[in-house]
């Protein structure tokens, strides 16, 4: 389950209760800033040469939290490497508070950080000084997807009833989702657009995550929602809500609902995750890290990661990862723009 | 009934000598935990998360449970001795408990807290056994507008915060409206007091608030007395156990606090705040003894207590039937859930029983465990009133201070702490109330973001408020709670009390 690190005072506590179980591991793992891990300067043959240090820019529980902790059982678990894996959390300004300090760790291949879709959006978001272009991107690992549900008592039956009715009269349709300027925000504006809506009069209703927008869709407080399908699946099983579409950009095994892209709009977003290192590591420390992780995603432990949380495969490294990222950075710098969340 | 037969077939998980050893553990570590200050339950579960990979997921949740009831009897401690409330729910526990232990009666007052959490504590858990579904259901047809109309009723409701002067009172609890504004808004993601400071964005903790307000206040409040002023001793009687007069006064608040903490909990806007504020306003109007109120009176502890112990079975319910985590507690329980694969929710009752009925028992074995391990260690705990002032005082700075870092890893928010303290400070020399500023700063930004939700919901139309049955009425009683004390007395001056509620 996707928590989100900004949000509602009770978001606030679940960030000061991670905080402490990151000091904690600050105090066993060796926090980001400070040690480096000795081996900073060890040649690419030998690599790793020290710990790697893999940093979560949030609270431990959450997306990031869970993909730093299955990388590194995978790393070691997975006989990877020898030296041993530690995660460290860094909670805070949407993960920001984490990048920046990460950046301080500038040449050294030992230090990874977890970053996603959300992050992209939370630096233009929160303008911060540190952006993706002060690291090194390493590799894209993962990508969860986004349902779009209606309560089951809804009068809307397929995506395209729902969207006829929002076209029709954009206000009166109520979107929940996650917070402000997050993924599913992106998926609604960019569905708004495709059905010719100004994005402007979209009503989009942000919840702090799951546990306050399930509720929400369930007292029909929202006439739709969209947000990770996971933390709808429950619901769904159980005939509470109706799952009309998912945002992957093919058919999801084992989900009974048409991508958006079948439903016959063409939208389709994933709320991707993938590693960074540090700036300025030579190109052979960089290659030996590709390589490290190209390897750890072939283990049989991350395998079967990916499969217990519904993670989809989503493997992209190097150059086109980076290109990646500045195509990503593109499109939801000009989502957010149109939604009026940033200038 | 099948759920009794279900529920003895948890007992039979439970109850083993390994398991009643680790409820024992667990209480133990959960009341030292309260009993520090920022370390909350919600923490402590975090930091023993990892304890979910070596055991099973019976005995995990049966640490859980204990260490959970412990930490929040631990907080009443400090609240009832120290005036230092480690979190928001002892909050309203310190506003009598205190006067109370300054009396001589903390024996009596820390009593009261341990058995009333004991009392309460079984009522939720029994309520959770039998009610789960039915209120579950009533939390799912909650909407914004009703949620705004119960924040509406639980801020007009809480007046006996307030103390003798209303604009002392007032002024606390805009102090705490103001610290609820600061960070992100929630709606639509600008920046509000942040002074583009990033670590400000989340906000400001509750708990930084809590600590910041009462312990680093009273601790600086306490050495400055000891500087410049007389400070009385504080002088413990000796008794422990409840008198006549005050056994035949704490019971009927234990029961009412129980059911209060356990309805407003399973809502899911969750949490012990709440709850507790309004067990104590609750008591205060129904008891015989107003007067009494703020100066150490013993149902002021037995409610909210009661209410706060009694919550926690009441997020239990959401957590359970709709796979909803309302607070800190339940999100890292849902998380030790997730570890051993199992999803909290509308089928959890169907599809591992076992687990669910083997955690509801635990409840039952954690409140017990809690009573008679705590009990006799109410001797034990008052012994703190006999720590040299100057080394207690220096001491919560030290654990408030150790608290807060371990808790953000930030200077800033040592500092923020600090800064909030100095303000404590100077509330308590100039006689200011500081509990309402822990209330507005809880309720300022649920009230907002409803209040607000609902508008972008109706897209503009205020008469949302007075169209939803539920949504009016919860306005009306707020209306009333407001106006009869006031006016009763003038347009009723001979009837009797019992009219009051018909008039509105």
């Amino acid at each position: 389950m996707m928590i989100s690190t900004r949000g509602s005072k009770k978001q606030r506590t679940y960030t000061a209760l991670a905080a402490v179980a990151a000091g904690l591991l600050a105090l066993t793992g060796c926090g980001g800033n400070g040690g480096g891990g000795g081996g900073g300067g060890g040649t690419a043959e030998e690599y790793p040469s020290a710990s790697i240090e893999i940093m979560a820019p949030a609270d431990p529980g959450g997306g990031y939290d869970q993909t730093a902790r299955s990388i590194a059982r995978a790393l070691t678990e997975g006989g990877v490497i020898e030296t041993g894996a530690d995660v460290y959390n860094v909670p805070g300004g949407s993960g920001t508070i984490g990048l920046t300090q990460f950046v301080q760790n500038s040449g050294d291949p030992h230090q990874l950080m977890v970053i996603g879709k959300i992050l992209v959006g939370a630096i233009q978001q929160t303008d911060s000084q540190v952006t993706l272009e002060n690291t090194t991107p390493i590799a894209r690992l993962t990508a969860e997807y986004d349902a779009i549900v209606v309560p089951a008592d809804s009068e809307y039956q397929t995506l395209e009833q729902l969207m006829e009715a929002f076209k029709a009269d954009p206000g009166s349709i109520a979107w929940g989702g996650g917070s402000v300027g997050g993924v599913d925000q992106i998926l609604v504006a960019q569905l708004a657009d495709a059905v010719g809506v100004e994005v402007a009069d979209l009503n989009y209703i942000p919840y702090s995550g799951g546990g306050e927008l399930t509720p929400a869709i369930l007292s029909g407080d929202v006439e739709a929602a969209a947000s990770g399908l996971a933390e709808f699946q429950d619901q769904i099983d159980a005939g509470e809500m109706r799952l009309l579409a998912v945002s992957s950009e093919k058919p999801i095994e084992g989900v009974d609902a048409p991508t958006i892209i079948d439903a016959g709009y063409d939208v389709s977003i994933a709320n991707w995750r993938g590693l960074v290192a540090p700036p300025e590591i030579s190109d052979e420390q960089r290659e030996a890290v590709i390589g490290m992780i190209e390897e750890m995603a072939g283990t049989q432990q991350w395998q079967e990661t990916l499969e217990s949380n519904n993670w989809d495969d989503y493997l992209l490294t190097g150059d086109e990862f980076s290109e990646y990222i500045q195509s990503e950075d593109k499109t939801i710098t000009q989502t957010l723009t149109n939604l009026g969340i940033i200038e | 009934m099948e759920v009794f037969a279900d529920l003895a077939s948890g007992f039979a998980n439970a109850l083993s000598l390994q398991y009643l050893l680790f409820a024992a553990i667990g209480v133990t570590i959960g009341t030292l935990v309260g009993v520090l200050p920022g370390i909350g339950p919600a923490m402590a579960l975090a930091l023993l998360l990892p304890l979910t990979y070596g055991f099973d997921p019976t005995g995990a949740l049966i640490i859980f449970a204990g260490i959970y009831y412990g930490s929040l009897y631990g907080g009443a401690i400090t609240s009832i001795l120290l005036n230092t409330p480690g979190e928001a729910g002892s909050v309203a526990t310190a506003i009598d408990g205190y006067p109370m232990a300054k009396a001589g009666r903390a024996g009596p007052a820390l009593a009261t807290a341990v058995m009333g959490s004991f009392a309460a504590g079984i009522i939720s858990t029994l309520g959770l056994t039998l009610l789960a579904p039915a209120v579950a259901n009533l939390a799912k047809s909650f909407q914004a507008t009703d949620y705004f109309a119960l924040m509406v009723l639980a801020f007009v409701s809480v007046t006996a915060l307030v103390g003798t002067s209303i604009i002392r009172g007032l002024v606390s609890l805009f102090l705490g409206l103001f610290i609820g504004l600061i960070g992100l808004d929630f709606l639509t993601g600008q920046q509000r007091f942040t002074f583009g400071a990033p670590e400000l964005l989340g906000g400001i903790d509750i708990v930084i608030v809590v600590i910041g307000l009462f312990a680093i206040g009273e601790a600086l409040y306490g050495l400055a007395r000891l500087q410049f002023a007389k400070v009385e001793e504080v002088k413990f009687e000796g008794r422990i156990w409840l008198n006549k007069a005050e056994r035949r006064r704490v019971w009927k608040p234990w029961i009412r606090g129980g059911f209060l903490g356990f309805i407003f909990g399973s809502m899911p806007t969750g949490g012990s705040e709440v709850p507790t504020f309004l067990s104590y306003n609750l008591e205060k109007r129904l008891s015989k003894h107003p007067h009494e109120f703020g100066k150490g009176a013993i149902e002021g502890i037995a409610g909210p207590e009661a209410a706060n112990n009694a919550s926690f079975s009441g997020v239990m319910v959401p957590l359970l039937t709709l796979g909803i985590p309302t607070s800190a507690t339940a999100a890292i329980i849902l998380s030790a859930f997730q570890i051993y694969n199992i999803q909290p929710g509308p089928q959890l009752f169907e599809n591992s029983p076992d687990l669910v009925w083997t955690l509801i028992a635990s409840l039952f074995i954690g409140n017990i465990m809690l009573l008679i391990i705590n009990l006799p260690l109410v001797k034990v705990w008052v012994r703190i009133l006999d720590i040299p002032k100057p080394l207690l005082f220096t001491g919560i700075l030290v654990f408030g201070t150790l608290g807060v870092y371990s808790l953000s890893g930030s200077v800033l928010e040592v500092i923020i702490v600090y800064v909030i303290g100095i303000v404590g400070f100077f509330m308590r020399l100039y006689d200011f109330p500081v509990a309402p500023a822990v209330l507005g700063s809880i309720l300022g930004p649920m009230m907002e973001t409803q209040f607000r939700r609902a508008l972008a919901i109706s897209q503009g139309d205020f008469s949302v408020f007075f169209t939803r049955p539920l949504t009016l009425v919860l306005l009306l009683l707020a209306l009333a709670v407001l106006v009869l004390p006031t006016l009763l007395p003038r347009v009723l001056p001979r009837r009797t009390a019992t009219d009051a509620g018909t008039t509105t």
